[in-house]
């Protein structure tokens, strides 16, 4: 933690004095701004040509490339694409889909993740080397290879559905909510960062704990987790972000709409005559969670990242 | 929690148990007094209007009758291909799907659907383009078709001083040169020419292997479907390669065009598009003197695509009689008619076709009837066209892009003849 924010503050202190900058330090710093300054041109572009493709209609759109004109909200602008898609798609339940899946599955993956690392990390047994290098290990196996194997494995198991005032016993996972979450709780990145960044926490502290009685569950409950802020941000946002993006998967187990997330939900727009204006509403509509998300947590997971970078 | 709480919370685990088990034994009995239940599955999400027919047709048939449920599951066109791959991995198909023209024959060998089982004069009257044949039986029909179509501005061919040509008389691959340098020479447009070549997927296939037909090539040898040897690579699927190649070496086409054609070429970049009907009425609502023109002769005749969405019945089905009585319900002109009118594309049949008023004999868009009629070369009927199309797709991607046409073709032959073989001849 000193050495995080050691070095996430010396760049700020050193430019937070322009009166001691010699000639040399006040050019570095131009040419810094103006590199940050294309950065953010280059980064920032595509979204601003989103949100603005959004108030136009198709022909104009395709009319204004090629000039500015593609990043100015001119001609004729209207909000008819955003009354487009909620005519079109069930907007509202999509996003609400896409809101319960991410929300579970963050929560249900800082709480498992977080329980495996401690394990890992703090707790002394024979063979969690082998069992990290495990885990760790599955990292290289990219998800589309597991996709059918899943597929086949969920189609197998039980499920209770609730059928007026009782409940029946049903085979398979499809079409539900948790095959959509489930699958995705266990993560072995999200295990690695929690237990590199428990691993960081100084053990004299569960001894402490440990004299004043407490049990594991009680130090990883009341110790470690109140000190792993940044790594809980970072977990959130990392878990999040492919739960909110999620297309292969539910387009394999989820047949009906009312349980479609928002990335099956752009594709309705994908017609033989596609309405760009409303994918571009639609595409906006759906971003502005992810950057909320991103703007509530981007401290912590700017300082996660840094840490685990110089951790490395 | 005390002990009566415990005690109330484990008379009711118990109650929620033993109506948990009660419902288990009866679950799958319970169904068995009401009519059956027939799950159709879609690809129309997002398409309102075909998405209204479709649910209007199995709402008549819901109420004609009281033995079967039709229910309906729409899915986004994009999504529906591999949702029903994956529904097949893990034996969830429904009774009936609809099935894009060119994967019938996949479809079929894979098992994912089987014979319609309807008589055959079921069909009389119907462009063959729409129906999915598999050795000679009907597994699928459809209610349109497309067609593809090029089109201008009757100002522009004016202008250019190239004569409008006809069904009766197409342009000739040297009138089709000979109009797109007199465009080009006009120097209004960015280009004479936009065959999409910024799109991808089946669009090339559907779009680029007409031309090669017309050239005198194809996509394999379709007396056995054994291979592709001479039919993909000969002299004249060599001449189409090179053509096609030097359209964009002569600046008349661009070598990737913008992501939607019929919008560059109503915003004024393009003298001269080809595409399929669907641009029809956004051409029209922009231009009070936009022509419909047929696609050129280049040695052959002229050859457009054929075969579009069609209905089938899924293999598995428990109730195939009901999803075959459903099928032979909806196999109605009146359908047709909604259809067509509903989406806008040549109706299958000719009797539907003469209650559409754009369609009947001397309609605005009878072109697009009379050019699925005559010009249509359906798309192979083999299991292997799913790979034959990928691999075409990636050949003409590789002309287009300057790669040598003869190495390019070979290679393509090869990657096809060697998929047949691996796959036993795709004859299981």
């Amino acid at each position: 933690m000193t050495t995080m924010s050691t070095l996430s503050t010396t760049p700020a202190a050193t430019t937070r004095a322009p009166g001691g900058k010699t000639n040399g330090t006040r050019r570095r710093s131009v040419l810094v701004t103006v590199l940050r300054s294309v950065l953010v041109v280059f980064f920032a572009f595509p979204i601003l040509f989103m949100l603005v493709s959004s108030l136009k209609p198709d022909l104009q759109i395709f009319a204004d490339l090629g000039s500015w004109r593609a990043f100015l909200p001119v001609g004729d602008v209207s909000l008819d694409n955003y009354i487009g898609v909620f005519d079109r798609v069930p907007f509202g339940q999509f996003i609400l889909n896409s809101i319960v899946i991410s929300g579970v599955t963050v929560a249900l993956g800082i709480l498992v993740n977080s329980m495996a690392a401690f394990a890992l990390a703090r707790l002394r047994w024979r063979g969690r080397g082998v069992v990290l290098s495990l885990i760790l290990a599955t990292l290289i196996v990219p998800f589309e290879t597991l996709a059918l194997p899943l597929l086949w494995w969920v189609n197998k198991l039980p499920s209770l559905e609730a059928d007026g005032f009782s409940l029946a016993f049903k085979q398979g996972w499809l079409d539900t909510y948790q095959v959509q979450i489930i699958p995705f709780v266990a993560n072995a990145f999200s295990v690695y960062l929690f237990y590199q960044y428990f691993d960081s926490i100084p053990r004299e502290l569960d001894e402490a704990a440990r004299m004043d009685g407490a049990g594991w569950f009680a130090i990883y409950r009341k110790v470690v987790m109140p000190l792993s802020g940044p790594a809980i941000a970072t977990v959130a946002i990392l878990t999040f972000l492919p739960a909110w993006n999620s297309y292969l998967w539910p387009l394999m187990v989820v047949q009906s709409e009312e349980l479609r997330p928002v990335m099956i939900g752009l594709q309705y727009f994908f017609q033989m005559n596609i309405s760009w204006g409303q994918v571009m509403a639609y595409s906006s509509l759906i971003t502005i969670p992810v950057v909320a998300l991103f703007l509530a947590f981007q401290r912590s997971f700017i300082n996660s990242i840094a840490s685990s970078g110089v951790k490395g | 929690m005390s002990r009566r709480n415990r005690r109330i919370a484990a008379a009711s685990l118990s109650v929620l148990a033993v109506a948990g088990l009660a419902a288990c034994s009866s679950g799958t009995g319970g169904n068995a007094d009401g009519p059956a239940t027939i799950s159709l599955w879609t690809h129309a999400g997002g398409n309102d209007a075909e998405l209204d027919v479709v649910n209007g047709i199995v709402e008549d048939f819901n109420a004609s009758q009281d033995q079967y449920v039709v229910e309906v599951q729409d899915f986004p066109q994009d999504a529906y291909n591999d949702a029903v791959v994956a529904a097949a991995s893990s034996n969830n198909l429904p009774c009936i799907v609809d099935v894009d023209g060119p994967n019938v024959a996949n479809w079929a060998w894979a098992g994912y659907i089987q014979p319609m089982g309807l008589p055959e004069d079921t069909f009389e009257g119907q462009l063959e383009g729409t129906l999915g044949r598999v050795d000679g039986e009907v597994y699928a029909y459809g209610y349109f078709d497309v067609a593809l179509a090029m089109y201008s501005r009757q100002s522009i061919l004016d202008d250019a001083g190239v004569r409008v040509p006809t069904l009766e008389e197409p342009w000739t691959k040297d009138e089709f040169m000979d109009a797109l340098a007199k465009i080009d020479g006009l120097e209004q447009y960015d280009y004479a020419l936009d065959m999409g070549t910024g799109g991808t997927g089946e669009w090339i296939s559907y779009g680029y292997s007409p031309q090669l037909q017309s050239f005198g090539g194809d996509l394999v040898d379709r007396s056995d479907f054994q291979s592709a040897e001479g039919a993909l690579n000969g002299p004249e699927a060599l001449e189409w390669a090179q053509w096609f190649r030097g359209l964009v070496d002569d600046g008349y086409m661009a070598q990737t065009s913008g992501e939607d054609s019929t919008a560059d070429f109503v915003n004024g970049k393009s003298g001269l598009l080809f595409t399929g009907n669907w641009a029809d009425t956004t051409v029209k609502d922009a231009f009070d003197d936009a022509v419909v023109l047929p696609p050129p002769d280049l040695g052959t005749g002229p050859k457009i695509g054929a075969g579009s969405w069609q209905w089938a019945l899924a293999e598995g089905c428990e109730e195939a009689d009901g999803a075959r009585e459903y099928l032979e319900f909806a196999h109605d002109t009146k359908y047709f008619v909604e259809y067509g009118n509903a989406v806008g594309l040549i109706p299958a049949t000719l009797d539907a076709a003469a209650e559409i008023p754009a369609y009947a004999e001397g309609g605005e868009n009878r072109i697009y009837l009379e050019m699925a009629d005559q010009f249509a070369v359906v798309r192979p009927e083999t299991p292997a066209y799913p790979f034959i199309s990928s691999v075409f797709q990636k050949a003409a991607s590789d002309i287009l892009a300057g790669g040598d046409p003869r190495s390019i073709l070979d290679k393509a032959v090869a990657d096809i003849d060697r998929d047949i073989q691996q796959n036993g001849g795709y004859t299981s």
